[in-house]
Formats: structure tokens, sequence, C-alpha cells
């Protein structure tokens, strides 16, 4: 068991190694290559010749790739100091460096972000689990009624139809023609509670439709699955009442597959989820983002994309912990 | 043809004459499942009577209607997909009309199942003890500490190794041979008076088939249960049963004691059976005669005997096998067998054609 943890654990490690050297070579080498120059970029198209070169210097850019990869790496472990001629600006762990148009530090940027993120994720998280698990199972269990169909139809639009049209729609019919929810800027959960559940009410629901919709559907099918395995016939031979058949031995083996891709989702929903935190507003980690790429600020689309890659490689790593707690089998072997 | 012949849906053919209630009353058993291709006739009218004490083995090929049969005993059909008729009575008690829940406290208590294939039918997330453990309280108001000591007797009592630290283990740690007892640990562990196995050797090694059935019979006769075997291994019930009950297409063929089947079997389909067994007890032959052909569509049932397209003796004498279905008549001493075929002339034929090549 300590062998897989520590195997998982290396592993993890690991991929971010690589994610952050794929991601560096894709923003600091490609660009380069392609004759866009970072410092350029950095300080604009205004700038004369020696302010480039100054700002080259002071970003190492004009050193190797790898140097500026190590000493990207570095940053983001132990801090790193930016050497501006006279004054030397240090930028403690971890950092990810400097936005090109504020010159704010990234780290912060993110940190202030992701509350948002977290409250739109984790909210919208419990709106699908329930209703798209609940859903599969009676889905499942009623094979073939009207319940099943109704649930089978909802699933198949909730996945079809884009965020950017429900949510729009959403806004357009709750807020603004019936003003059963605010609009308006986001509010933090500690000033406000009530209103920041208002205000982020439809998110969670559109967002959840999207996410309930494929649960139903994975819900429903390992339902149908588990129901014809030996070992439900054998609880129900015991003499089990069938709602304990049903939510103890078959239910423990549709939520392995679940959690599973709730861990995925979430992870991946951590790092920003650009196109609901866009249609509502939403300051979170996914706005930064395509804020940042909208006027090509690099360090923070470096600093978003790594971001996101963690989450999702720590969600990895607790459902394979995870899977080992559910399946004794993965335990052992 | 015979004169005692019943209609097709009488009740009782075999030992028609006893009107006491056996232990285990299994009347015109039908059990028919809708699909989109037609009715699935899995069993089509079986009856028999099974005693507390004595084994009853069942035979026939895949989808003759033997699993379907044991699964409709213990009301593990679903009521929506699976049209049951019939009367199915244990100790007196009638299930087929009675309520599921009524049944379902009887399933596992008074009347148990050994599955096939103990490594799919234990549930894997869960450890060995805690699904015995389970199997006890549903049944038995105790306590978790009381259920487990019971867990680990009835382990010990199937010959599993220091039951005291296996009960903790998982399905998945156990052998093929350890789980199939592990499985009878389970089935029995509410003492049930009624113990159906389902082709409970079949995924063990030959040596492990034996310690299992011995276990079986062991067992029967320390709780004096009414056993039903079900197998397609005429070997396994050529050591434990006391009557055999030959199925065919969802219809009983051939019922008599295991004797009887062995030693003086009439159905054509029977002596197919026992020519195609390997048997130690003999010389060995150049090789085993199979049955040719394949088991029935139970959608679309041959006319008349359903055997005949695979029967070396069809239309014999121009009996009308084709068009007109046999009924299963009594001949001699509780020996019934559903073929045209005159008594007197087939066990003339088994004895001349069918038995020296045994």
């Amino acid at each position: 068991m300590i062998n897989y943890i520590l195997r998982r654990l290396v592993t993890a490690v690991a991929l971010l190694v690589a994610v952050s050297a794929v991601t560096f070579l894709i923003f600091f080498a490609i660009p380069k290559a392609a004759g866009a120059d970072p410092a350029q970029m950095y300080v604009g198209k205004s700038a004369t010749p020696r302010d480039v070169e100054a700002t080259r210097v002071k970003l190492g850019l004009d050193q190797p790739i790898y140097i500026q990869y190590g000493r990207f790496l570095k940053g983001i472990v132990a801090g790193r100091d930016y050497n501006n001629g006279p004054s030397v600006t240090h930028c403690s762990a971890p950092c990810f460096g400097y936005s090109f148009r504020t010159d704010r530090e990234v780290w912060p940027l993110l940190i202030d972000r992701l509350p948002v993120t977290v409250s739109l994720a984790l909210g919208a998280a419990v709106i699908w689990l329930l209703f798209g698990v609940a859903g599969g199972v009676i889905s499942a269990l009623r094979r073939g009624s009207i319940a099943d169909r109704t649930a089978m139809i909802i699933a198949l639009a909730g996945v079809s139809l884009p965020i950017y049209f429900t949510g729009l729609v959403a806004q357009q019919l709750f807020v603004h023609t019936w003003n059963i929810f605010e609009g308006g800027e986001y509010v933090n959960f500690k000033d406000d509670p009530a209103g920041w559940a208002n205000k982020l009410f439809l998110a969670w629901v559109t967002l959840a439709l999207l996410f309930a919709a494929q649960y139903t559907r994975l819900t429903r099918a390992q339902m149908l699955e588990t129901m014809s395995e030996d070992y439900v016939r054998t609880a129900r031979a015991k003499g089990l009442k069938e709602r304990v058949v049903v939510g103890k031995h078959a239910m423990r083996s549709v939520l392995t597959p679940i959690v599973t891709i709730f861990g995925l989702d979430l992870g991946g929903l951590l790092g920003g989820a650009i196109l609901t935190e866009s249609v509502f507003s939403l300051p979170g980690i996914g706005r930064l983002s395509i804020d940042a790429v909208n006027v090509k600020d690099l360090p923070i689309i470096l600093g978003v994309t790594l971001f996101g890659a963690f989450f999702i490689v720590i969600a990895n790593l607790l459902v394979d912990l995870l899977y080992a707690v559910i399946d004794p089998r993965v335990r052992l072997s | 043809m015979s004169t005692s012949l019943l209609k097709d849906g009488d009740p009782a053919p075999y030992r028609a004459g006893s009107a006491a209630q056996s232990f285990l009353d299994v009347r015109d058993l039908r059990i028919h499942f809708k699909t989109d291709d037609g009715i699935v006739k899995a069993v089509d009218g079986l009856t028999f009577q099974l005693e507390r004490g004595e084994t009853l083995g069942i035979v026939g090929e895949s989808g003759s209607g033997k699993s379907v049969t044991s699964l409709g005993i213990l009301g593990l059909h679903r009521r929506g997909s699976a049209k049951i008729s019939g009367e199915v009575w244990l100790d007196g008690e009638e299930l087929i009309g009675a309520s599921p829940e009524r049944v379902r406290t009887l399933r596992g208590a008074k009347m148990s199942m050994i599955f096939q294939d103990p490594l799919t039918a234990m549930h894997p997330y869960y450890t060995v003890g805690k699904q015995i453990i389970e199997a006890y309280r549903v049944h038995h108001k105790v306590s978790k500490a009381d259920a487990r000591r019971r867990a680990i007797e009835m382990l010990d009592r199937v010959g599993i190794p220091q039951p005291q630290k296996r009960v903790d283990d998982y399905p998945h740690q156990f052998s093929g041979g350890m789980r199939q007892r592990a499985m009878i640990a389970m089935s029995l562990v509410n003492n049930p008076q009624l113990l159906i196995a389902d082709e409970p050797t079949t995924a063990l090694d030959v040596t492990v088939q034996a310690q299992i059935l011995d276990l079986i019979r062991d067992l029967q006769a320390e709780f004096n249960s009414a056993v039903i075997i079900i197998t397609h291994d005429l070997g396994v019930v050529a050591e434990v049963a006391d009557d055999i009950l030959v199925m065919y297409g969802g219809k009983c063929v051939e019922h008599a004691t295991a004797q009887d089947i062995f030693r003086r079997p009439e159905h054509p389909y029977a002596w197919g059976l026992l020519s195609s067994m390997p048997r130690v007890d003999r010389e060995v032959r150049e090789r085993l005669v199979p049955i040719k052909g394949n088991p029935p569509s139970l959608i679309n049932l041959p006319n008349g005997c359903s055997f005949h397209p695979r029967c070396p003796y069809v239309e014999r004498n121009g009996i009308p096998c084709k068009t007109v279905e046999p009924t299963l008549a009594e001949g001699t001493q509780d020996h019934s067998v559903a073929c045209h075929i005159p008594p007197a002339e087939r066990q003339a034929i088994f004895k001349s054609d069918i038995a020296p090549s045994l």
C-alpha cells in the first residue's frame, strides 16, 4: 500500500515537471522561433530598442532556453531575483513571474481568483452529483418507463446544449425577465453568504446541467450492467431487501467509475471554467486565463496552465488513492 | 403407446398416487419470458417432488431450463419480464402466489442456493466474512459479534483452514475451491431446509469437485435438508443424487431413481447423455459418442417431440414423433419417460444397442 502511494506520488511529480517543461517551451521557445519576441511583448510597441534590451536582460530572456527554464523552475520552488540594474526585485516562492501588462506578481493573482472558481466548481459539483447519480439510478431501475425516457431526453439536451446558450437563456429569463435572481458583481462568501449563493446559483445550475447529463448516462449504464451481475443475484438470494440490494451491493460498484470521473472533472474545473465564468462574469481563474490570452500576457497564461495542470494531476492522484480504498483488489495487487 | 398417458398440464405424473404433499412439491411450473423475438418457454410444465434428506439431480444441456427452474423456486425472476405459472409448495406453503415480501423472508433462510461461479457470485468489494455475516443477520436479530462468531464457525465447518483469519479476506484472495466452500458456508449459515446447488462444481478441478460434493452430502446428512443439484455433468449426480430428472427444452423427459437412470435409462436423450460421458469405472473406449445436433431454441421448439431432430430413433415404426408431442408417462416403479417408443421396445433397444457400448 505504501509502495503504491509512493509510486503514484513520484509519477505525479514527474508529470508536473513534464507539463511545466512543455508549457514553457510552447510559450517561450516557440514564439521566439516564430519571430515574436517576449521582451518586445513585455515593453510594448512604443518602447526603444534600448528598453527592449534592458528588459531582455532583466527577465533573463537573453539566456539559453534551458537556463531560462531552470530559473523558472527554481522560482516556483525557491523564489527568484530579478535584476533591474540598480535595484533587485525579489519574487518569493512560488514565483511564476510578473504580468507583462500590470507588472503584478502572477501567483497572488491566481490565489485571488481561486475562491471564485472553487465556489463555482464545488456548488455545481454538489448539484450534478445529486441529480446525475439519482437520475441515473432511477432511470436504470425503471428502465423503459416515462421517468427513464424523460431523464434520458433531459440528459441528451444537457450534453448537447452549450453553456453560452443555456447560460445566456437562463440569465435572460431568471435575472432580466422574472427578476428571481440578482445580476451584477460577484460577492465573497465571507462578506455576504446569501448574496454569494444568489449570484452563483444560475452559474451552478448551468454548469451542473452539462455534467449532470453525463453523470446520469454513466450511472444508468453502470447500474444496468451491475444489476445483471451474479453478486447482485446472490444478494437477492440471501433474502436482502431490494433497497439494500440496490443501495448497498449495486451502488458500491456503480460508484467506482463515478468517483474516477468526478475526480477528473472537478480537477479540470478548478483550473478554471472558462465558458461559465465568462458568461456569468465571474472573476475566476477561467476569466483570468481568457483575459491573459487576449492581451498575450505570457507569464499569466503559463501560470494558469500550470495551475490547472496541478489540479488535474492532484485529482488523478486522489482518484488513484481512493480507488485503492474502494476496490480491495487494487489495494493488494 | 403407454396406456397411462397424462394430458399435458395434468398435475404430478410422477408419484401421482401420493396424496400427501411432499416437502417440496412443484406442480406444472411454467416460466416464460417475453422477448422481442417471441416468447421463450424456458420451463414448460415441470412437476416434481422432493422430501427432506433426499437429493434430486436435475440434468440437462445448457438452455434446458435447469437454472431458470431453480431461480423460479427461489422467486428470483423479475415479475415484470418473467411470466410464471403453476405451483411451488414448500413445506405446505405455496410460493408462486405468495407476496414477494413473504418469499424474500424465506429466501436465504428456509431455502437457499449455491451458485455456479463463486468468483462472480460473491461481491468483490466485501470480505467473505462480511458477506456471510450479512446473510446471517438478514434473518437473525443478533449482534455483529455473534454473527461473526457464526461466520467463523461456518467457515470452519466447510473446511476453511484458519477461519478466524480468513474471515477477513476478500473473495479474490481465496482459491477457487475455497471460494466455493465459502459460498456454501454462506448458503448454509441459516440452516436452510431446501438447498439448491446450481452447477456447484463446474468451475472447479476434479479433486476439489469430489471434496465439495462430499461436503454437500455431509452437510445434508447433518441438517436433514432437501437438496437439488443442477448440473450438466452426469458424473456429479451419479455420486450424490437419489433421484434424477432429465430436462430437455424446458420439459422433463425422464425422471427416475439415480440407479434406474444409469442402469435402465429409457429416453433416447438420456442414452445420448450417458454415451457422451467419460467413465473411469469402465474400459477406455475409442471415442465418446456425442449427441448430434444442437439444443433447440426455446422460442421455436420443434413440433411433436422436441428431441426428434436429434433422435436416432425418430419415426421408428411409423411413430408420429414429428407431429405429436409425447407426454410424461409413468412406466414401472416411479420411472416416467416422455417418449413415443413403447416401454418394452425402448428397454430392448437400450439392452441391445446402447448398454454394450457404454
